[in-house]
């Protein structure tokens, strides 16, 4: 069943840092292979020819794209352990949506954060606290999105937290004091193996995110 | 006598004019699921649509027994799993992540074919590249040589999900003036098109295309009056 495992990752990458997490959560050996996005490699350009993204789980040497796909596609494989997608299909309907939620809204408000200013940075840093609010409502009285138990849609999300110091210091502003149960939330999802693990450090992040404007000519 | 009117249980809320409300509808006459179906005017969304779509306001939604499931590509993964008759996703695991994959990829680029008719000049040059570069994709990587559809030998939920490719965008780029979807270009595409909107259950419920140019003619009149403003 395990057979050969490899990952195509980049190391700040939340996407990538989705698909450690459920390799880590089912215990899954497999060989991390850590890209250089300026000068993508022959197998990464063969295995994701449609977006030469990363993450790229390959699984005996065929590959599966999309980071959520690949979370499900682990769920499902090995389906004898740590399950991710709840048990009941509109419980699965609901984590998908706002797994998707997610996807459509964090990761462009983020980088706005750090990519623009003015205007366009308060606007930006409006609508992600609007958006970090709504999935903390999520959140109710459970420990975790998926209920009593780790699932899905907290892996879905956890990987941002190690880049909300980045949005933070160019935000200027506090995620925990707008959402501090969200934040309650990533610290207990920190205390797994799993996610502490797979998350990069968020005092690398903000500074790889420094030398990134700097590459890319952003003031 | 009154009779107590039976509450559906299977409420679909739709806009005819949306590819996202087609995929729904199509997934559950295919499964030959009976529902009812709601249109929305999204000018004045009803009190049910906002109610039970808070996050996005947007169609389609299904109410399925009361709950509220919105996004149409979550829906269609509902709709599976809750009726697996005539199955449109494959079983098999990485064949199923193939298919997610091509879902995603219509979900994510798709929304180009409107920007056809929402823009012009350079905003409008701009979309007809990313729908070009769309199509290409499809062609090249989605496409199988000798396969009559994404799903095999019948439809499954990627041909659903590139609904907007069969039909929508046929419709606008001739509106548009626009020559995107050339048959000598992306033959294996245009095949694909023939045979999906050929299929019975599809051919009949596809939105008439008269009416379909005069509600995109007002509404580009009415976006590109707005942004002059």
């Amino acid at each position: 069943m395990e057979g050969e495992v490899v990952l195509l990752d980049f190391w700040p990458s939340m996407f990538g840092m989705r698909t450690r997490i459920a390799l880590a959560e089912k215990q899954i050996k497999y060989e991390y292979r850590e890209e250089d996005l300026r000068n993508k490699s022959a197998l990464l350009l063969q295995m994701n020819p449609v977006h030469k993204k990363i993450p790229v789980l390959i699984h005996n040497g065929k590959p599966i794209c999309e980071s959520l796909i690949q979370v499900q596609y682990i769920d499902e494989v090995w389906n004898d352990r740590a399950p991710l997608l709840p048990p009941n299909p509109y419980q699965r309907a609901t984590a998908r949506f706002w797994a998707d939620f997610v996807d459509k809204k964090i990761y462009d408000l983020g980088g706005k954060l750090w990519r623009t200013k003015g205007e366009e940075q308060e606007a930006a840093k409006k609508e992600l606290i609007e958006c970090l609010k709504l999935l903390e409502g999520q959140l109710g009285d459970n420990p975790y999105f998926g209920g009593k138990d780790f699932g899905f849609l907290d892996v879905a999300l956890v990987p941002f937290y190690c880049w909300f110091y980045t949005y933070e210091k160019f935000g200027r502003f506090s995620i925990e004091a707008e959402c501090p149960k969200l934040i309650a939330w990533a610290k207990r999802c920190m205390q797994k193996e799993s996610v502490a693990k797979s998350l990069a450090d968020q005092e690398k992040i903000y500074d790889f995110v420094l030398h990134l404007k700097k590459a890319l000519g952003i003031e | 006598m009154a009779e107590a009117e039976a509450e559906s249980v299977v409420k679909l809320l739709g806009a005819w004019l949306s590819p996202y409300c087609y995929r729904v509808i199509w997934a559950l006459k295919l499964k030959a699921i009976p529902y009812e179906y709601i249109e929305e005017d999204l000018s004045a969304k009803s009190p049910l649509l906002l109610q039970s779509n808070p996050v996005h306001k947007k169609v389609p939604v299904l109410i399925h027994d009361g709950k509220p499931i919105s996004e149409s590509t979550v829906i269609l993964r509902y709709i599976e799993e809750i009726w697996p008759q005539n199955p449109l996703l494959p079983t098999d695991p990485y064949e199923k992540a193939v298919a997610l994959f091509w879902i995603k990829f219509a979900d994510d680029k798709s929304p180009s074919i409107s920007k056809l008719y929402r823009s012009d000049g350079e905003e409008q040059q701009q979309a007809a590249k990313e729908c070009w570069e769309m199509l290409e994709a499809m062609e090249e990587e989605g496409l199988m040589e000798g396969k009559k559809f994404f799903g095999g030998d019948e439809i499954n939920m990627v041909d659903i999900a590139f609904c907007s490719v069969a039909h929508w965008l046929g419709v606008i780029q001739d509106f548009a003036g626009l020559k995107i979807l050339e048959p000598h270009r992306f033959p294996k595409l245009s095949s694909w098109i023939l045979n999906f909107k050929s299929v019975p259950m599809i051919k009949e419920n596809l939105p008439d295309t008269d009416k379909m140019i005069a509600l995109l003619k007002r509404r580009r009149e009415m976006l590109l009056a707005a942004k002059s403003n």
